[in-house]
Formats: C-alpha cells, structure tokens, sequence
C-alpha cells in the first residue's frame, strides 16, 4: 500500500538569509541521506519538493465560473513544503520511517494512506 | 429458550472467553468488524445450543469454530450482492475465513497482537481506551458508554471510527518490534491505568458498570502480564492497580467525606489483594527495568505496610517520590512529592519544593488544580501559619468537583477555624 509522508514546515522567511542558506543545504543533504536509505529498502516511490506558497495559484470553482487566484488554498502558518510516496506494509512501516525522516525534527511530516481501503 | 437467569450465566461463561476468541478471530480472518459479527453470531448461537447440549468442555473452542463458520456464511452472502470491489475483498476475505475453518478447533492466544493494535497511537486516545474493553474485555457498547457516562450513539461512532482507521491506513495486528516495544507498551499501560482511574474514581452513586472498571482493568493487566511476563513495568501497573483496589471500601468515611490513607481504618483492606499486589511487585522487581510504575507501586506498598498510619515511613516515601520526579518530572508528581516531604522532614522542606514550583512556569496550569491547593494548606497547618492556610483550604474547595474531596477539605478548614477561635 502507498503512504503519502506530507512534509509541513514553519517557514524560514524570518531568518537572516545567510543562516537559512545554511540551514536549508544542511537539511537537503540529509534528506538525501534518509531517501537513499529508502531506495535501499525498496520503498521508495516518487518525491516532489514544493516551491514557497508565494509561488501559488488556487483554482476555485464558483457556479459555473473557475476563478484564479493569487496564493494557497489556505493560509497556515506551516506550510506544505513537499512529499515523498512510499510503499510500505502496513501503517507501522511508514511511520517507522516517517520518524527518521529530517524533516521531523523542524516541523511535522503527516502520514496519509492511499485511498482505497476496503468498504 | 433458557430462562434470564440461566442467559446470564451463559452470557458470562462466553464473555470470559471474549478476548481469546475475538483475537483469534482477528488474526485469522484480519478484519475486526467481521470477527466482531462474527463473535456475536456465535454467543447467540451459544445461548440456543448450551441450554439444550449443555455447556461444552471447552467453550472457547466450541466458540472459535462457530464464529469461524458464520464468518464463512457471512462472507458467502456479502460476496453474492456487493458491487465489484466489495465482492474482491469478500472473496479475500472468504479465502481466509475457509482457512480459518481447518486451523486447530482450540484458539491460539493472540490477545497480544490485538491490544497493541487497539492502542495504539495513531487513533484517538478515548477510542483506545473503547476498543480495547469491548474487544479485550468483552464489554458490549452500550456497557462501555455507560462506564464512561458517554451516549451509547457517540461511543458506537467513535468506535466504527477507529475501525475504518485501522482498515483505511492499515493498521497492523502485530506485536511491535523491539525498537518499538518500550513507547507502544507505554501507551497500552496508559489505557490500562486510564480504564483503572475511571473506575476508581467512582462512587457508590455510580453504576456497577462504572465501579467494574477497576477489575476490568486488573484482568487485562493479568492478562497482559501472563502474555510478557519478562516486563516490569507490566506488573509493576498491576501491582499498583491491586494495591489501591484493595483500599477502595476504606477511602470513604461514613459521611461519605475522603478518608486520607494514613488514617484509613486497616481493618477494610483487602488483605487477599494486598498479598497479590505484593506478589506482582516482587516479579517486577526481579525484571531489569525499573520504570515510574514500580516506583509509585513501591509508594503504594509503603504506605499499606506500614502497621498503623502513624507508622507510614515518609522518608522512604519522600525519597521514592523524589525517584519518581527524575523519571516522570510532572508538577502532579513534584505536590505528592512536597506532601511527603513535608511529613517526613517537617512542613518547611515541603513548602519549599511547592514554592520552587510557584516559580516556575507550571504555576498557571497548577493554580487551576484542587489538590496543589490542598497540600498547600496542609503544610501551612503542619506549619502553624494559620491564616494562610485557610485561604488555601478555601481555593482548594472552590476548585474542587469530587464531592468526596470537597468533604474532607472541608471538615479540616472547620477543625482549623475551631482551633483558631
């Protein structure tokens, strides 16, 4: 079964650029580290890192009209800031490595299982 | 048709069995609602044939094989009008259900396996606690709603939620690994001690059902510790659990007013439980973890060995309360800790740990709590600062809900302003 892992994080905006810089290679380096280890298990499937919610457009249907608009659907103050698809057994699996994900450590990563489960 | 009385005992013969029977039911056929059906169909199916044959040798396994087989007939009829999809995943079903049926007719013990998946942390905390007595302790829906004074529809809702939880994003029923095992059996214990609190904290004005909750809680601790018996924290919960049980006739006084348990009447302990929470704690103690559970058990077996309440040895209960703060460091712990304290090195020490509390960032959360106002009062009085400690006893009562509580803190703000005057 595949697990959506939902990478919310507070956004690092605040920061000096130089610091945030540093934070954020140092964070890509270890999720490199960590999907390795998920390609070498075989659960890897697919990951997608997100651009800021700055470069949002939302999509709203309203009667028979769409309207566009500029931002993300909601405003909160963590942010959707990417996926990563695994396949795992069962629900344990995932969260087993959900936790050694890097990403944990500064904000929280949502597990969501695919749809489909029976009845 | 048997008569209520017969029904009953039938009931309850099939009821003890629940758990080993729906957990292996679970197992084998990997879908909870189906073996609960199932189950049911089964003790329904008990109570037409027992009265007539008599009850069979082993009930359990007379059960296993009647549930296994109405969870075939079941299956058969939902794989013939489901739409597609439903009638793949009856026919799965069905495929493991037939298998069930040549398993062994005597059920295998996965009652493990089933409270870790019933506790376990990705759903809600009052569904744990729901899921494990009606599927572990057999307790029917309407039963736990009643325990938890819940309405029967809001109980059933929360329960088919955490089903559709465990089925949507496949919740296994497995024993943890070990990297594992310490946080996931840390969260059954506290569903364990959670049911055990509900029930202690009930008072003769509440349900039977209510008041069984403490029992409820000691089987599946029994249960549980059977299961792992090389776990201390797992007897140590029991021990605990046994050795306030065994005082709960002896916590009210005849006003219905808290009897405090240095000045409880010894002769209304239950000396059965005490010898048996005693036993559990000399198991736990001979295991290699020492967890806050066999601290607070060690707590609770100081005070019943003591001789008289005059006798109770606060120093060694000020030092296991301190032990317990450096495992468990909660303000909760830290005002048991300052009430010992205050008994066995005089009410300044202890005021002084309450006060190291004050200053720190718990005094908001703790200003709202009765017992944090209590102690305060007792060490004042203990103290001889009058005054001060009839305001306290005064916001400890305004706080206060537990009548019980409310009556005792009470009659000592009159002995205090009786003293006074």
């Amino acid at each position: 079964m595949q697990y959506a892992l939902l990478f919310y994080n507070p956004p690092l905006a605040s920061l000096p650029a130089a610091e945030r810089e540093a934070r954020v290679s140092e964070m890509l380096v270890d999720m490199r580290k960590w999907q390795a280890d998920l390609e070498q298990a075989g659960v890897f499937r697919t990951t997608l890192r997100l651009a800021g919610v700055d470069a949002a457009t939302s999509l709203r249907g309203q009667g028979r009209e769409v309207l566009v608009s500029d931002g993300p659907f909601a405003e909160t103050k963590e942010i959707l800031g990417g996926l990563t698809v695994l396949e795992c057994a069962d629900l344990d699996e995932a969260l087993r490595w959900a936790r050694r994900c890097p990403l944990v450590r500064i904000g929280t990563v949502e597990v969501r299982p695919e749809w489909g489960a029976p009845r | 048709m048997a008569s209520d009385a017969s029904r009953d005992a039938l009931d309850a013969i099939a009821r003890a069995e629940s758990g080993l029977v729906l957990a292996s039911l679970v197992a084998s056929l990997r879908d909870l609602d189906l073996a609960e059906d199932a189950w049911q169909d089964a003790v329904e199916s008990a109570l037409v044939h027992w009265p007539q044959d008599g009850v069979p040798r082993r009930p359990a396994a007379w059960l296993t094989v009647a549930a296994r087989r109405r969870a075939v007939d079941r299956l058969r009829h939902r794989a013939m009008q489901a739409d597609k999809a439903s009638a793949l995943r009856a026919g799965e079903l069905l495929r493991r259900a037939e298998q069930s049926l040549l398993e062994s007719e005597e059920p295998v013990d996965e009652r493990l396996r089933l409270i870790f998946t019933c506790c376990h942390p990705a759903l809600p905390l009052e569904a744990r606690v729901a899921l494990t007595l009606r599927t572990l302790g057999g307790l029917s829906t309407e039963a736990v709603a009643r325990a938890f004074l819940v309405p029967v529809a809001t109980l059933a809702k929360r329960l088919e939620r955490a089903k559709a939880k465990i089925r949507a994003a496949r919740i296994p029923y497995r024993v943890p690994a070990p990297a594992e095992w310490g946080e996931r059996l840390a969260a059954v214990l506290s569903v364990l001690y959670l049911i055990f609190n509900e029930g202690y904290s009930a008072t003769a004005e509440d349900s039977a059902t209510r008041r069984s909750l403490c029992d409820e809680a000691i089987r599946l601790a029994h249960a549980l510790a059977a299961l792992v018996p090389g776990d201390g924290e797992i007897h140590s919960l029991l021990a605990l659990m046994l050795l306030h049980d065994a005082r709960r006739e002896a916590r009210y006084g005849p006003d219905g007013g808290l009897v405090p348990l240095d000045q409880q009447d010894r002769g209304r302990w239950r000396r059965d439980e005490i010898a048996e929470g005693l036993a559990a704690l000399r198991a736990a103690a001979a295991c290699a973890n020492r967890g806050a559970y066999q601290v607070q058990a060690a707590i609770a077996a100081a005070h019943v060995l003591a001789p008289t309440g005059a006798d109770t040895p606060w120093r060694t209960i000020a030092r296991l309360y301190a032990e317990l703060e450096s495992l468990a460091p909660t303000p909760v712990v830290r005002v048991n800790r300052a009430v010992a304290e205050g008994r066995a090195c005089g009410p300044d020490a202890g005021l002084a740990l309450l006060d190291d509390l004050h200053a720190g960032d718990a005094a908001r959360a703790l200003s709202a709590y009765p017992p944090y106002h209590a102690a305060y009062a007792d060490l004042l009085r203990l103290a001889g600062r009058t005054r001060e400690a009839e305001r306290a006893y005064r916001a400890a009562i305004e706080l206060c809900s537990a009548e019980p509580e409310r009556r005792f803190l009470a009659s000592q703000l009159a002995g205090l302003v009786d003293r006074a005057g």
